[in-house]
């Protein structure tokens, strides 16, 4: 009786686990299928030729794929600055208030958020078109920063949350000045939690796309905007080949958070 | 620990807090508060949670921005200065060490602000170590070390800047009873040698009366007594001080004032005092408060002798701690703790023999405030 149960779960678990395999591997093995695949029709079920002569088009030093990940990644390191420039300092502000005002400021940032982006962003496009900045990196970077600074405040006010006060008092108790105790013990020990909302903010800014082609086409293209091209084109190759390159990021990220942020700051996300 | 660390008798600063008022949020928490602390002092500020006693620790250091009032250190007001321009240093109760510094960088934090090289560091902070009995531990994460050591660390980190004054809040309120036993004694010890003033605060009394030279009762944002353990142990200065202090039993007591001589009634029992004794005693409706070691038990019929009280009660409650048994007994309306040798069944009735010049007598009117 209990040999059967007990073997009845094991092929209910291993159900389970294929479908969930299926719908977390499964859109990732067609993309993969499809960045090696030099031709596919249908009515087959795999591709016919294969070969890596996509790959080489993207890699290619000339191609567009490598000049607009350059873009990308560029875009995506100046966010970060802007948006840690601001998230430091607001994230500690707001971990060290007192309510209302930090619901006040929470609110603030959160409130980008409460509207449909499309709304937003050809608001934005108007207003910078108006000021003459359409289409240039910085007003790119400018959307980017004001959409990752809802998630990097955020974060940065968790992790400053969950320094204890009088780690800082101390600090200051023995004879170093606000600014000293800072830098010497609140951000280090915030910084696992920073580092993490500015990786965030690098990967949103990377995936971006909304606010991209309404302020930065067609001067400025990132890789979101290139894989647009090349899907809206029909060549499913470039857009798969450009789908992996993005997914890199993310899949680091996750190995990060894993490993170097301690539960304690998670659960101040949002509190 | 060594002796080898240069004793530095008289280091110690003096401390005067005048009229200080301290307010969370539009609560007032300290009203006024007047005490003067001497150099090389060692003074416990004792008082049950919520009395203010880690409200004035904090505003000495600096953490809690001042109402009104002064705190003067070495004839400069400190009460507007920020932490650091105040020459105090702490041990905190959650002991508040970097856990992303070794032991050597959290002692030597504050000597590297001052500008010492490495080289100076290192011999401070491995001095530090040997006299704290923690030789050798100076790469260690802090994190990795034991309570006691933590505590010890602590105090290194706040020794290490050459403190006139060293403030204590709860430091041993972490550690386990045996632990807490030894630190006890080495903090006092520490702080004789190099002659620092201490201002110790403690929900323990057991613990502020073996370390400190003078206790500081705080009650409700006030001071309620200020002396010597002995004083405050035997010559409690109010109901509050009195109960605080361990005389938890209370007895009610109506008092009438005669002809060179006092009367006692209580219940059914009377007693008559005279002389000095009775000089201090007030008038009409009173609360006598004592310790479990006052009243002893005595035959329910027992003639009051001399200046003892004896009422009569019915044993309530019986327990056995060891040695002797713990009764609670019913006189007088109240329930009072006796210790005797002999097994006594419950129910039985028994006389409380109580002498008169161990109790400590306050009027009903102000006793009520604190009963």
């Amino acid at each position: 009786m209990i040999r059967v149960a007990s073997g009845l779960r094991m092929v209910l678990a291993a159900f389970a686990l294929a479908a969930f395999a299926f719908f977390l591997i499964g859109p990732l093995v067609n993309l993969a299928l499809w960045s090696v695949a030099e031709r596919w029709y249908t009515p087959y079920k795999l591709p016919v030729v294969y070969g890596t002569r996509y790959w080489e088009q993207v890699f290619r030093p000339t191609g567009d794929a490598m000049a607009s990940l350059a873009t990308s990644v560029w875009i995506a390191v100046l966010t970060v600055l802007v948006a840690l420039a601001l998230s430091i300092p607001a994230g500690y502000a707001l971990a060290r208030l007192k309510l209302p005002a930090r619901a006040f400021f929470m609110v603030l940032f959160l409130l980008p958020q409460a509207f449909p982006s499309v709304a937003i962003y050809i608001n934005v496009a108007r207003v910078f078109y108006n000021i003459g900045i359409n289409g240039t990196v910085f007003a790119v970077v400018l959307v980017h920063a004001a959409h990752g600074l809802v998630y990097s405040v955020w974060i940065a006010a968790a992790a400053f949350a969950a320094v204890d006060k009088d780690l800082e008092l101390a600090a200051r108790n023995i004879g170093a000045s606000p600014l000293k105790a800072f830098f010497t013990v609140t951000l280090p020990l915030a910084a696992p939690g920073i580092i993490a909302s500015g990786i965030f903010v690098f990967l949103e800014s990377l995936d971006e796309f909304t606010g991209t082609f309404f302020v930065g086409v067609p001067q400025v293209t990132t890789l979101p905007l290139l894989l647009y091209n090349a899907a809206m084109g029909g060549n499913y190759q470039v857009a798969s080949i450009t789908a992996l390159i993005l997914l890199v990021p993310s899949v680091l990220f996750m190995l990060f958070i894993e490993r170097f942020l301690r539960a304690d700051v998670l659960a101040k996300v949002g509190a | 620990m060594q002796p080898e660390t240069q004793a530095r008798a008289g280091s110690g600063a003096a401390i005067g807090v005048r009229g200080l008022k301290v307010a969370y949020g539009g609560t007032r928490v300290l009203h006024g508060i007047d005490l003067d602390f001497t150099p090389g002092s060692f003074t416990a500020l004792l008082g049950s949670s919520g009395c203010g006693k880690t409200t004035l620790l904090r505003s000495l250091s600096g953490f809690v921005p001042v109402e009104d009032g002064s705190i003067v250190v070495g004839g400069r007001d400190v009460a507007g200065l920020p932490p650091e321009k105040r020459g105090m240093a702490m041990v905190f109760q959650s002991y508040a060490l970097w856990p992303h510094m070794t032991v050597l960088q959290n002692i030597g934090y504050g000597l590297k602000l001052r500008g010492k090289s490495r080289a100076e560091i290192a011999a401070k902070v491995g001095e530090m170590l040997s006299f704290l009995g923690l030789s050798g531990y100076e790469d260690r994460k802090v994190t990795a070390l034991s309570g006691g050591q933590r505590q010890r660390v602590a105090l290194g980190r706040a020794l290490a800047i050459d403190p006139g004054i060293l403030l204590l809040d709860e430091p041993l309120s972490n550690l386990d009873a045996k632990i807490r036993m030894v630190m006890r004694h080495e903090i006092r010890a520490i702080q004789q040698r190099l002659g620092l003033t201490a201002v110790h605060v403690t929900h323990d009394r057991e613990e502020a009366m073996t370390m400190a030279d003078r206790l500081v009762i705080m009650q409700a944002g006030h001071i309620a007594q200020v002396g010597t353990p002995e004083e405050v142990y035997d010559r409690p200065a109010s109901a509050f001080v009195a109960n605080f202090m361990g005389a938890e039993n209370v007895l009610p007591l109506s008092i009438q004032r005669g002809e060179g001589q006092v009367s006692i009634a209580t219940g059914d029992a009377h007693a008559t005092l005279a002389g000095e004794a009775a000089a201090a005693l007030p008038n009409g409706e009173a609360l006598a408060y004592f310790r479990d070691d006052v009243a002893s038990l005595d035959a329910h019929d027992a003639v009051a002798a001399g200046v003892d009280l004896v009422v009569p009660g019915t044993i309530a409650a019986r327990a056995y701690p060891g040695g002797i048994y713990r009764y609670k007994v019913e006189a007088a309306g109240r329930q009072i703790t006796v210790d005797d040798v002999a097994r006594h069944e419950l129910g039985t009735k028994v006389g409380l023999r109580i002498p008169l010049q161990r109790l400590h007598i306050f009027p009903a009117t102000e006793a009520g405030i604190a009963a």
